[in-house]
Order: structure tokens, then sequence, then C-alpha cells
């Protein structure tokens, strides 16, 4: 596999949808409230006057609301305030499934843009009379959708980090962010989602005909983010650094099975009947 | 250069090519001409490697493409009915794209796309969305992108259908230069027969997948209408009786009168001076005698007739 000829596919691919106003919106937008608005929001709420007469008349306990969780994750609680437990639970614990839109948004993206968006513009034809062989296309194309969604996912990390600390620091009275649950999840579960929303979206861009009708086929992956959020809220999934590696893992051999469906569709003589 | 040999190839029930049979030699443009659905472009993707022949075999280069697909991909260009060009991108942007997977050095890539967008008049739009050009300049483009990596070989497929005559007629003059000046063999698939006739040197007529003729237009013409053909003008009123007074002469096969006009059939060239004789000693006054080739569409529709096609 030439190195040359995949970074030929990657740029074109990269440059083509930063210069598609409908796919490179949401990536700018959605880190900007997920991983500055709201947690500035869940910080800064808490020491407005209303918001805490608000809680007051309400009696509303953070301690008893968390009750319900299981003893190993109430143990991360331990030792905290009724104003620190608010932005440490929700910030540090229960946001972090969230996160998990941002690798698979990037990547459900460019690979809509990348696979379907050629079948939807024409250009398909162009590229199959290419010298690049069916591995470097695939390769290329899958790269150019993977490696954007995990550096956008570890940058937002990064700002998420900055953000988190920088305006929890007069509330924690410490540099309290990351918790050890997320870097699994940053380094090994992300990229694993990644390559999952690549691969979902190249078997849903095989049987739809436009960019968008793929973007939106693959965006069912969010559901499987939905179930994470709702298993930690509920207790059922802990997502610590043994679970992370865990739930990774799982993720890894589903994208192995999907990696090799998508290389047998994914080659000329299947490819130019699409046409 | 190219060689097929009684290739197959089916889609589900619908048969494209039957046993098809053809060589192109180096340095000739060859002409597959043929209605839709007759089997061109479904010949020219075998030829890249783009699918298998169910049966026969088949080589460009001497390479058999189904194993050297990217070889001989890499070694021709091609430029299909619709240019396939990356709209986003400029017209630079779209050549240095398909010289970097072409493998060309940076350093020469930069000259390429300077020379290529030279020779098609592209120079001042090349940092210019292509998204905003006319048909016929995308098609230019995608003809520039074909050539990049100067290749020995251009597969043609439809290249003027969706233009104007304009641009069809600035196309065909670029590919007629290409070849030409190049010593390039081009395979150019059309239904266009002006196009074929102006282009080829040899072509190969199919219908349904089958080769029907085969041949330079001249050997085709030769072998479907025997003889020559000649126009004579004549001043009006012709005289009367001129039809009765040449139907002696040596090889007058056929002859057909409008106004002042006769189309005869003769069955050699050389008889052409004794019917002028004649008509001349019959009291006609002649303005103009003019050998009448027989155009390619003449042969075209006489082949799909003979083979039953819909003519």
């Amino acid at each position: 596999m030439r190195t040359r000829v995949l970074k030929a596919i990657l740029q074109k691919d990269l440059l083509e949808v930063s210069r598609n106003r409908t796919a490179w919106v949401p990536v700018a937008v959605i880190p900007l409230v997920f991983f500055v608005f709201l947690p500035a929001l869940f910080l800064l709420l808490p020491r407005l006057s209303f918001f805490q007469s608000t809680m007051a008349t309400t009696n509303l306990d953070p301690v008893q609301v968390l009750s319900v969780l299981p003893d190993e994750i109430k143990a991360l609680f331990s030792g905290l305030t009724s104003d620190q437990l608010i932005p440490f639970a929700i910030l540090g614990y229960f946001f972090a499934p969230m996160f998990l839109v941002m690798p698979l948004m990037v990547s459900s993206i460019v690979a809509a843009e990348s696979f379907a968006g050629e079948k939807e513009r024409k250009t398909l034809e162009g590229l199959l009379y290419s010298p690049a062989t069916d591995a470097e296309l695939f390769t290329g194309k899958v790269l150019a959708a993977l490696l954007p969604a995990v550096g956008f996912s570890i940058l937002s990390f990064i700002l998420y980090t900055a953000v988190t600390n920088t305006l929890g620091y007069p509330v924690m009275g410490r540099l309290w962010f990351p918790l050890p649950g997320w870097w699994p999840l940053i380094f090994w579960i992300t990229p694993a989602v990644a390559l999952l929303g690549v691969l979902v979206t190249v078997l849903v861009s095989a049987r739809v005909a436009t960019f968008m009708e793929a973007y939106q086929s693959g965006g069912m992956l969010v559901l499987l983010v939905l179930g994470l959020v709702v298993g930690q809220a509920t207790g059922w999934i802990y997502l610590g650094v043994l679970s992370g590696m865990i739930i990774g893992t799982i993720l890894w051999l589903i994208d192995w099975l999907l990696l090799r469906i998508c290389l047998r569709l994914f080659n000329r003589k299947v490819l130019i009947g699409k046409v | 250069m190219i060689q097929l040999d009684c290739v197959t190839k089916s889609f589900g029930m619908t048969r494209a090519l039957d046993g098809l049979s053809l060589a192109v030699h180096p340095g000739e443009i060859f002409g597959l001409l043929g209605p839709n659905g007759a089997g061109k472009t479904t010949t020219i993707r075998l030829l890249n490697g783009l699918f298998p022949p169910d049966s026969g075999s088949l080589s460009v280069f001497g390479l058999d493409p189904q194993n050297h697909g990217s070889e001989i991909r890499a070694r021709s260009g091609i430029l299909t009915e619709t240019p396939a060009l990356y709209e986003r991108l400029s017209a630079a942007e779209n050549l240095r794209f398909y010289g970097n997977i072409c493998g060309i050095s940076q350093q020469k890539l930069v000259q390429r796309i300077f020379e290529v967008l030279n020779l098609f008049n592209l120079e001042s739009r090349a940092k210019e969305r292509v998204a905003g050009f006319s048909k016929g300049m995308k098609q230019r483009v995608a003809l520039a992108r074909a050539l990049l990596h100067d290749p020995e070989l251009l597969f043609l497929d439809e290249p003027t259908s969706s233009l104007d005559p304009e641009s069809a007629f600035q196309v065909n003059e670029l590919i007629r230069a290409i070849s030409r000046e190049g010593g390039r063999t081009v395979f150019l698939c059309t239904h266009n027969l002006l196009e074929a006739q102006r282009l080829c040197d040899r072509v190969a007529v199919i219908d349904s997948g089958r080769r029907l003729a085969c041949g330079t237009p001249a050997e085709l013409a030769a072998a479907l209408f025997p003889g020559v053909r000649v126009q004579i003008d004549m001043e009006t009123p012709v005289p009367t009786n001129l039809t009765e007074k040449i139907s002696q002469c040596r090889g007058l096969r056929s002859i057909q009168w409008d106004g002042g006009t006769a189309l005869m059939g003769l069955a050699d060239p050389s008889d052409i001076p004794a019917v002028v004789t004649t008509l001349v000693a019959a009291g006609a006054r002649i303005s103009r005698v003019e050998p009448q080739p027989v155009s390619l569409e003449e042969i075209y529709f006489l082949l799909r007739k003979n083979h039953g096609g819909q003519v």
C-alpha cells in the first residue's frame, strides 16, 4: 500500500468536507455546546443566588438523588460537599458517555461525504479508473474519516478539561478533572466508536444514494450513546477504568467484524455497479 | 496494444458482450461504434480491470487487466461521458489529486499541471472551483486529467455526448492533436458517427455485444459499397434521353437524378472519363464532377440493417 496514495485520498476528502458547509457546521458547533457552554452552565449556575434559592425551595438533596446508585459509584462522590457534588457528578461522571457523540458525529459526516458523496456527485467512476488499488481507496477513505474524528475528540477533551478545571476550581478547590474512567474512554473507546461510525456509514452508503441519507442512517448509532447515558444514570453500567477497557474491547471486536464485511463489499467489481 | 478474443460478459440475464474479438494497434485512433447498450462501456471497464469477463481473454499492453489492473490504469488515461471532477475543488486541485495517485513526483507534478492546463487554455482558471465551469470546460479539465501522467493509451467513452457542437468540436480537435502529436493510441467509444469519421483510423461496429464489422472506413466502404459513387452537376435544362445514352457506358451500375444533378454508381474510378465524355457528346453542360465517398453513417446503418438491427 503506497503512503502517498493514501495521503492524496485523505487530503482530497478532507478538503472536500471542509468546503461543504452542511458537513462541517455541526462539527464546529457541537463541541462548543457540549464541551464549553454546558459545563460552564453547570459550574456557574450553582453560584447564582436565584439558583440557590430555587434549590432551597425544592428541597432537592443531591446526596439523596445519588443514593440510588451502586455503592462503588457512590464511593466516587464521598467527601464532597453538596455544592461540589452537582458539577462532579454531572460533568465528571454522567457526562462521560455524551462525549462519544463527538467521534461518532465526525466520523459519520466525513465517511458519508467520502463514500456516499462520491456516488451522489458521480465522481466515483473517475476514482475507480484511477491506478489506486481497492485496498488503497478503502484505507485512504477510512483514514480520512477516522483521523479527524479521533483528533477532534482529543481536542474537545482538552477543551473540556480546561473549562471544567478553570471554572470548577472555585467550587472544587483543586484541579479535579479528568476522573480515572475518562482515560480509557478517550484513548480506547473513542477510536473504537469513531471506527464503528465509519464502518456503519460505509455499509449504509452502499445502499443509499446521497450524503444526507448516509449521514442520517449512520447517525442512528447515537442510540448507542444514549444507551450508555441511561445505563450510567441508572447505575447499570459504570464507566470506570476496567469497565471502560471491557466496553472498548467489545467495540473493537464489533469493528473487526464490520471491517471484514466492508472489505468484501468495497471492491471495483461491486462499486462499478453502483455508478 | 489491446487484444480481445471471444470475450463474453453478462449482467444477470443481460448479455453485454457476446464473443467480442478486437485488436487495437499502437498509435492508432480506434473507434468502437454502436448504439446505446451495445457493450462499449462494458468493453472499456473490462479493459481497465474493473470486473472480469465471463469467458474469453483480453489484454492491454500484453497484461491481463484482472491481475494488472492498477498497472494498466497507471499507463492509460480515461475520459468518460461525465467528467467526474470534484466540483468543490479547483481545476489545479483536481489535477494534483490525480497526479499524486498516479505517482508523479511533486516537482514534476507542478510543471505537468501547468503544461496540461496551458494545452487546454485553462491556465487562467486553474485556481477556480470546477463548479463554476461550463460543461465544455469541465470536459477539457477531465481530458487534461487523463493526459496528466502522459499515458501511452487513452480511453474515451462518449467524450462529447453531453456537449454543445462548439465544445464538442473543440474536444475533438484536442483529441486529434493529442493522438497525432503524442503518438498515443486512442480507444474511442462513441455513437456519434460524424465524430468517428473525423477521428478514427479504424473502427469496429458492434451491436448487442457482437462485432458486426471491423476495419478502416475505406475497407468497410469497399466491402459494403463496391465501386465508386460520383456526383455530376449539369446546367439545366439537361438534354433529353441522357439516361438512355449513358446506360450503355461500361461500369455504370446505378443512376439517380435530382434536377440537374446525377448521382451515379460506377464499378471503378476509371469509368468516370467515359461517362463524362458520353454526357458531353449528348449535349450536357457539366459544371462539376465529384466522387462521393461512402460515409461511416451509411456503413453503420447498412451493417445494422444487414444484421437485423433497428435502423
